[in-house]
């Protein structure tokens, strides 16, 4: 999956730069954009949580237990990515498919969660319009669930992809290593999201 | 590249084990990429050459350029004389909000862009941008961005006709195009008072968010990834320092902005409770995640043009630009320290003592850098050869103009002072200091002085003259009465007001200036006409400059430089005509297998197209037309469509072979 264009080949220039790959660095830059982007919403959230504490106690939706289940998921689902990536690297198309299917499956069950979660949520009352916490709460969340599901939409193309032939080690192994680096980065926002809004309702006065 | 001498190698040609592409590829769909088109049209819709894109941005920038000014006019005409009545309040404010986003995002920003996308590459002697056909559905998102957010002009006009009414399509509100002020303030922007203009301001915004967001971060990979040999970070143009640090800007602070206006979205669209009052939201929130984003904007806006500037002075003084280092940190101090002054535009919310002292302070220290970097412009011009050819009259005329703007914008730093100035026309006099006597007359400059480079044609005559004569008499006719005019009072955003204030007589001169201001502008335009009709041929090096983009020929080729040059030193092409030997530029060995040029293609313009649908059918979905949800739908699919076949029909590729007169 080669989706942008080098203006070069590799053979026939020699640059002052070129220490990261045009691709990898390209995405890095959209991983420090969307730092930002996250940030955004999981301030809002915290400052709203901060103005008032007593609107809503969200301990009475919130279940530890299926969130802490779904974070573990997609905390093995990255291990899978890094395993995947290194398939890659070396050559190894079939280990690379089953740790990417693995890696989708994962992120599937995640996803799953959060619907059954938004959807239990919703019948215990709290939708997008009843206070400011679901407000923030459904959108943060709901921004990183699409995340999650355009990541396992790139994953699965990638995949059929790697039915066509065109992918090698030398070819391709930027372009699941450049997947890779979204995937953890979407893992790591969770991490965030999974501190700052739901262990911090567990702790007591905070 | 009709002078081109593009020979085509023969089919069986191999080289290093690989078999060259000399026609256009073949997609993996089987589809034939549009490389050396027939039509004219699609050639430039399908193109990946950077300049070409540029030139693109370009023209679209100047023609919104002028839909905003036409906007300023009819608004400086509306204030000419008390209680007029030539537009509705509503149409005023209308117009006011329009001529505040256009300008900023439609005018300023793509002009800046078009001259990132012609210079760049070929200041730092790269063949093209890291990716093309990012760049191409960054110039096309930028377009369905502009047209969404245009696109209420005409239901306004089909309201004011009464068909709308006829069609039942006008579901509670009235107006059609934005109407709460560029900075969009909850709560105006609530369904309660403001109709489907919001949404199409909404939808625009983050459209044009993403195309500036795609945009900047190929320009990141560009400079700091394409960088021809030799050209060390340190010894770049000032003006790709100033693209570099401006990208950054772009990819750190729109996001703010991006999350802020999804906020909004839903907020119109779905019933949550962001900036809804009575929901338990703060308007607040709005106005700090819009100047997160909205004062790194601002430097967004005038990085640029300081680095026209860095470029125009010393090649008009025939000296190497005062404190190159300084003025590339102090560019790089003021993008740091433009994300920690958002709060000045809001002083008066009441934000408590120690964030207003703060944000005072910080506002006081911004500043330092930029003082720092008229200093060093002056410090250019002090001893040198100066020639007052046409781009040094206006770069002469910015450094003038900007500091104007900057004294009242250090004015504006100090809180109490700030209370008082705040939302009166002191503020329009700051702020149109900086955006017509800085950008303006920078972008003005870079026009004077890029054009013939870009396509390789010279100026006639003497009628940039009058340009300079016409516009900074204009601008400041038009815009220093607006100080007092301020200080007596007036606040922005009035649509009139009534005589008796003292304000009657600064108004009119206003007005006159505006004129005076538009026909600056025209002459401008007329100037450009005459010089794509009738220049005579510009060559290579027309002004004697410094930098390396004048080291290829005029327009330049589509593969930029026929051999990658090796760069020795900062201004490199001015050590190539007069420096010693050991700083010359050279040129790597011809390798025998040509360019390779990426191919063109149709996806970037595809993918960018599905924005319209989208944008307008979320728009018109929240007026409550029916079935527009499904359009917002097939929007998406189009888009996702786009960027598939992309992925799948890879960048292609074709090679060039330059005859070799190639310097």
């Amino acid at each position: 999956m080669s989706d942008t264009a080098t203006a070069h080949n590799e053979e026939e220039d020699s640059h002052a730069g070129l220490v990261v790959e045009n691709k990898k660095l390209l995405m890095w830059l959209f991983l420090g954009s969307d730092c930002m982007f996250f940030g955004t919403l999981i301030s809002t959230h915290l400052i709203y949580r901060k103005l008032y504490p007593q609107s809503y106690d969200p301990l009475v939706v919130f279940d530890l237990e299926l969130t802490s289940f779904s974070t573990f998921i997609l905390l093995m689902s990255s291990f899978l990515m890094a395993l995947a990536v290194s398939a890659m690297h070396k050559g190894q198309l079939k280990s690379f498919r089953r740790n990417v299917l693995g890696v989708i499956f994962f992120g599937l069950i995640f996803l799953s969660c959060q619907v059954y979660e938004f959807a239990h949520f919703t019948n215990e009352g709290l939708t997008l319009s009843t206070n400011t916490f679901g407000s923030t709460f459904y959108l943060m969340t709901g921004t990183h669930g699409v995340h999650v599901a355009i990541g396992i939409f790139w994953l699965l193309c990638l995949y059929f992809y790697s039915h066509t032939g065109k992918m090698d080690a030398h070819e391709s192994a930027i372009d699941v290593e450049v997947a890779g680096l979204y995937w953890h980065f979407v893992d790591i926002v969770w991490i965030v999201i999974f501190t700052a809004v739901y262990l911090i309702e567990y702790i007591p006065g905070f | 590249m009709s002078h081109t001498d593009t020979e085509i190698l023969p089919p069986e040609t191999t080289y290093a084990g690989k078999t060259l592409l000399l026609k256009p590829e073949r997609s993996r769909l089987g589809f034939v990429r549009p490389d050396h088109n027939k039509s004219v049209i699609i050639d430039w819709i399908t193109t990946v050459d950077h300049k070409k894109i540029g030139l693109m941005y370009g023209a679209i920038a100047l023609f919104f350029l002028l839909v905003g000014g036409v906007e300023a006019l009819i608004i400086r005409t509306q204030l000419a004389i008390p209680e007029n009545d030539l537009v509705s309040a509503e149409r005023y404010n209308q117009l006011f909000t329009m001529h505040g986003t256009t300008m900023i995002f439609l005018a300023i920003m793509p002009l800046n862009a078009a001259f990132f996308n012609f210079l760049v590459p070929l200041q730092i002697g790269a063949r093209d941008v890291a990716f093309p056909r990012i760049n191409s559905f960054s110039l096309w998102g930028f377009v369905a961005g502009a047209i969404v957010i245009n696109f209420g002009w005409l239901l306004q006009a089909l309201e004011v006709m009464g068909l709308l009414e006829a069609a039942g399509a006008t579901a509670g509100h009235t107006d059609f195009v934005p109407a709460m002020g560029w900075f969009g303030y909850a709560p105006l922007t609530h369904t309660d008072f403001t109709g489907a203009g919001t949404d199409f301001w909404i939808m625009g915004l983050q459209i044009l968010g993403i195309a500036s967001l795609s945009a900047a971060m190929n320009f990141i990979v560009t400079i700091v990834n394409m960088r021809a040999p030799g050209m060390k970070m340190m010894r770049m143009p000032v003006f790709t320092w100033m693209t570099l640090i401006v990208s950054l800007l772009i990819v750190f602070a729109f996001p703010a902005i991006t999350v802020a206006l999804g906020q909004l979205m839903f907020d119109r669209c779905f019933g949550t409770n962001f900036f809804v009052v009575a929901g338990g939201g703060q308007p607040i929130l709005w106005q700090h995640l819009f100047w997160i984003f909205g004062h790194p904007e601002v430097y967004i806006l005038v990085l640029p043009a300081m680095g026209i500037i860095s470029e125009t002075l010393p090649a008009f003084s025939k000296k190497p630009l005062f404190g190159y280092s300084i003025v590339v940190f102090s560019g790089a101090v003021i993008g740091f320290l433009g994300f920690a002054v958002w709060s000045h535009h809001m002083f008066t919310t009441g934000l408590g003592k120690v964030a207003t002292a703060a944000f005072s302070l910080l506002t006081m220290a911004i500043a330092v850098p930029t003082g720092v970097k008229i200093f060093n412009w002056v410090g250019t011009l002090w001893g040198g050869r100066v020639r007052f050819s046409a781009p040094m009259i206006f770069s002469l005329g910015f450094v003038w103009m900007f500091m104007i703007g900057g004294f009242s914008g250090i004015m504006h730093s100090s809180a109490p002072a700030n209370a008082q100035q705040q939302d009166s026309y002191f503020v329009i006099a700051h702020f149109h200091y900086i955006a017509i006597g800085g950008i303006f007359l920078a972008v003005v400059a870079g026009i004077y002085f890029w054009l013939p480079k870009m396509i390789g044609k010279m100026w006639k005559g003497n009628l940039s003259t009058w340009v300079a004569i016409f516009s900074v008499v204009g601008l400041n006719v038009t815009f220093f009465p607006m100080h007092f005019l301020g200080l007596l009072g007036m606040p922005r955003r009035t649509h009139t007001y009534l005589a008796g204030f003292g304000w009657e007589t600064y108004n009119l001169v206003c007005t006159i200036g505006a004129y005076i201001l538009a026909f600056g502008v025209l002459l401008l335009l007329i100037d450009i006409v005459r010089c794509f009709r009738s220049g005579e041929p510009a060559g290579d090096d027309p002004w004697d400059a410094r930098t390396l983009e004048w080291a290829t020929s005029s327009p330049p080729k589509v593969y930029n430089f026929a051999r990658t040059p090796i760069i020795a030193a900062r201004d490199a092409l001015w050590e190539h005509k007069y420096g010693p030997e050991s700083r010359r530029i050279t040129y790597e060995d011809d390798h025998g297998h040509g360019i390779h040029m990426p191919s063109q293609s149709w996806m970037p313009f595809v993918a960018s197209a599905g924005f319209i649908p989208l944008g307008l059918g979320v728009s018109l979905m929240q007026a409550g037309i029916p079935y527009m949800g499904y359009v917002a739908i097939f929007g998406l699919l189009v888009i996702s469509l786009g960027i598939i076949l992309w992925a799948i029909e890879g960048p292609g590729g074709y090679h060039l072979h330059p005859d070799e007169d190639a310097t």
